[in-house]
């Protein structure tokens, strides 16, 4: 039986949180609590700090989509990718610099390999799952220790100065920032290289075979070896791509291993064994944050007497919640089907 | 004509006329001890399997027998012995390289990769023949586009092959376990093995499912003229599809022959029957 011929009875969950979540998304515009450019303003804010969030996470899903493991260390990640790219570039140009920076974090996929996936090959996930949170520590550890501590700056030359469009049909107009735009382009080209690399090639199928059954996987002569090598590899190039985007916009300092950890509801959201999913789960993220920062929070204040303050902080949390309870799969992951 | 009575006819005609197993052995374990820290799965194993035949391994539920196809594939490591492959010498295997040399198998407990559709999982099975380059194949342009279209077109035989067509798009984790034993076979047929190692292809069947299961491995050996060895438990099976057998007991060889000799077989009946095995 096909997914689609699920009856309706039993996705009732699923549709009465997306005409919730529809509903808060209109809910500013329908009262009249914000004129049409500023909600507008607000809603390309979150998108695209949902794409930046969708970078990390985009890591994610490569690890766990063949290795069936979620990778703690994801974050550490990203930070070291951006340290390095930032250390290097005050010695040399930075094509140079992104260069030695995507050098190392090859290296580092390498090193876990040898020292880490191998030794545990045939594991269960949550042993591998463990080892990922060590490797954590030993990035972080390591690059305060060689790269140093305080915060440093990416300037990959984006463009600074936010644009100002749709004068014409807006009051002020929308200011849009034209580094966010150059990001957006940037994830949409890595996602397209991702998906067309997993559907369509050999190594990407190997990678799929290899997250569902590691002995299989092998015995039918795909080396595990290489194929983790290459997907630590892939990953370190996503974290060097978001931990550039990341860094020039926030500069490169220690908190954006924390960015990282709202990856986690954005793969909660999307999915995890899902590639769109990660997109997707990031806009959705990204832009229910700031709704909810400049809409929800001022309601809460004015109706409940509360300090709406922080409500960016928990959101997405609670939001990755609901999808636990209502679709633990994510929206597009994989549905874990087993007969006994 | 009934799968069964073929399967016995396909398993005379095969038992005679054989050259000297000692000068045709595709495949030879020599001496192979493995064990689990104190616990010995195999004790000093050695035997011969020659091209063409279906070989089958028998005995009692712990004999070791899933851990001598792992040897043989290089998911275990054995501590003493060699494995010799058309002549040449190995203390062990590693699978990938197994996989290369032409060593396909098939699981006990499912192994399928259940996420992925059935043709998908066949095609999986392709992968080591694939050569064109990751770009060429991302973007499909000129040789890799038609070499998919040569696999592709292979994975359909063997899924015709296996009658298993109406579920090509279908998740396996979603089939029925006959039909997921299936595709199990049918990804390791994809490879075009010369050795096809396959374990208890029929645990868990119903008497039809097993009869189209004989049927399939039978017609691999006829018509691929994949080399097999298995692990069954069913004597049924045993007896009509294999032409030598090995018995193993408690990680050791008890007894080895065509399925007459094994069945008269003093030592091998009290294995079966449970008599105390000697201190010694």
């Amino acid at each position: 039986m096909p997914p689609d011929s699920e009856p309706l009875r039993a996705r009732w969950p699923l549709i009465a949180l997306a005409a919730l979540l529809g509903a808060g998304l209109a809910a500013p515009l329908a009262t009249g609590a914000a004129a049409p450019g500023f909600y507008l303003e607000v809603l390309l804010g979150g998108l695209m700090s949902g794409v930046l969030y969708s970078l990390v996470a985009l890591g994610l899903v490569l690890i766990y989509k063949s290795s069936g493991v979620y990778n703690f260390a994801q974050g550490a990640m990203v930070l070291l990718a951006a340290l390095a790219t930032a250390r290097l570039s005050e010695v040399m140009p930075l094509p140079a610099a992104i260069g030695g920076a995507l050098l190392m974090m090859v290296g580092l996929a390498w090193l876990v390999e040898r020292l880490v996936l191998r030794p545990l090959v045939n594991q269960s996930p949550i042993v591998v799952f463990m080892a990922t949170l060590g490797i954590l520590y030993f990035i972080e550890g390591f690059g305060q220790l060689v790269l140093g501590n305080d915060i440093y700056k990416v300037d990959l030359g984006l463009p600074k100065e936010p644009a100002i469009v749709a004068q014409r049909w807006f009051d002020g107009g929308i200011l849009i920032s034209r580094e966010d735009l150059v990001a957006a382009g940037i994830a949409a080209a890595l996602v397209l290289a991702l998906a067309l690399f997993f559907q369509r090639t050999a190594t990407g199928r190997a990678l799929r075979a290899v997250a569902d059954d590691q002995q299989a996987a092998q015995a039918i002569g795909i080396p595990l070896g290489r194929i983790w090598f290459i997907v630590w590899s892939v990953a370190g190039f996503v974290a060097l791509v978001a931990g550039l985007v990341w860094g020039s916009k926030l500069g490169v300092q220690f908190s954006l291993a924390e960015v990282a950890l709202k990856a986690l509801p954005v793969v909660i959201l999307g999915g995890l064994t899902s590639v769109p999913g990660a997109i997707v789960g990031g806009l959705i993220i990204g832009v229910g944050e700031k709704m909810a920062e400049v809409f929800l929070a001022p309601a809460l204040t004015s109706g409940l007497g509360v300090a709406g303050g922080g409500v960016e902080n928990w959101f997405a949390y609670v939001l990755a919640l609901l999808f636990l309870l209502v679709r633990p799969e994510g929206l597009f992951g994989e549905r874990n089907i087993e007969r006994v | 004509m009934p799968p069964d009575a073929n399967a016995t006819e396909a398993g005379a005609a095969r038992a005679g006329g054989r050259a000297d197993p000692r000068c045709h052995a595709l495949l030879e374990v020599r001496d192979i001890s493995l064990s689990f820290g104190g616990v010995r799965a195999l004790e000093a194993v050695s035997f011969d399997v020659i091209e063409h035949e279906v070989r089958a391994i028998i005995g009692p539920n712990g004999a070791g027998k899933s851990s001598m196809l792992n040897v043989i594939n290089g998911l275990y490591e054995p501590q003493r012995g060699q494995i010799w492959l058309r002549g040449r010498c190995f203390d062990r295997m590693r699978p990938h390289e197994a996989a290369r040399m032409g060593i396909a198998r098939t699981f006990q407990s499912l192994a399928l990769f259940g996420g992925m559709s059935v043709l998908d999982n066949i095609m999986a099975g392709r992968n080591l023949r694939m050569r064109t380059g990751l770009l060429a194949q991302a973007l499909r342009i000129g040789p890799a586009e038609r070499e998919e279209i040569a696999h592709r077109r292979f994975a359909e035989g063997v899924i015709d092959f296996l009658e298993i067509q109406a579920h090509r798009r279908t998740a396996v984790g979603q089939l029925p376990y006959g039909l997921q034993k299936r595709v199990d076979l049918g990804r390791a047929l994809a490879m075009e093995p010369s050795i096809l190692l396959l374990d208890e292809p029929t645990a868990g069947m119903n008497l039809e499912e097993k009869q189209d299961m004989c049927r399939f491995i039978l017609s691999a050996n006829d018509e691929f003229g994949t080399t097999i060895v298995l692990i069954e438990h069913d004597m049924g099976v045993v007896m009509d599809i294999s032409d030598r057998v090995v018995v193993l007991d408690h990680g050791r060889k008890i007894g080895d022959g065509t399925p007459e000799q094994i069945r008269s077989d003093r030592g091998v009946i009290d294995a079966y029957l449970g008599v105390a095995h000697d201190a010694a």
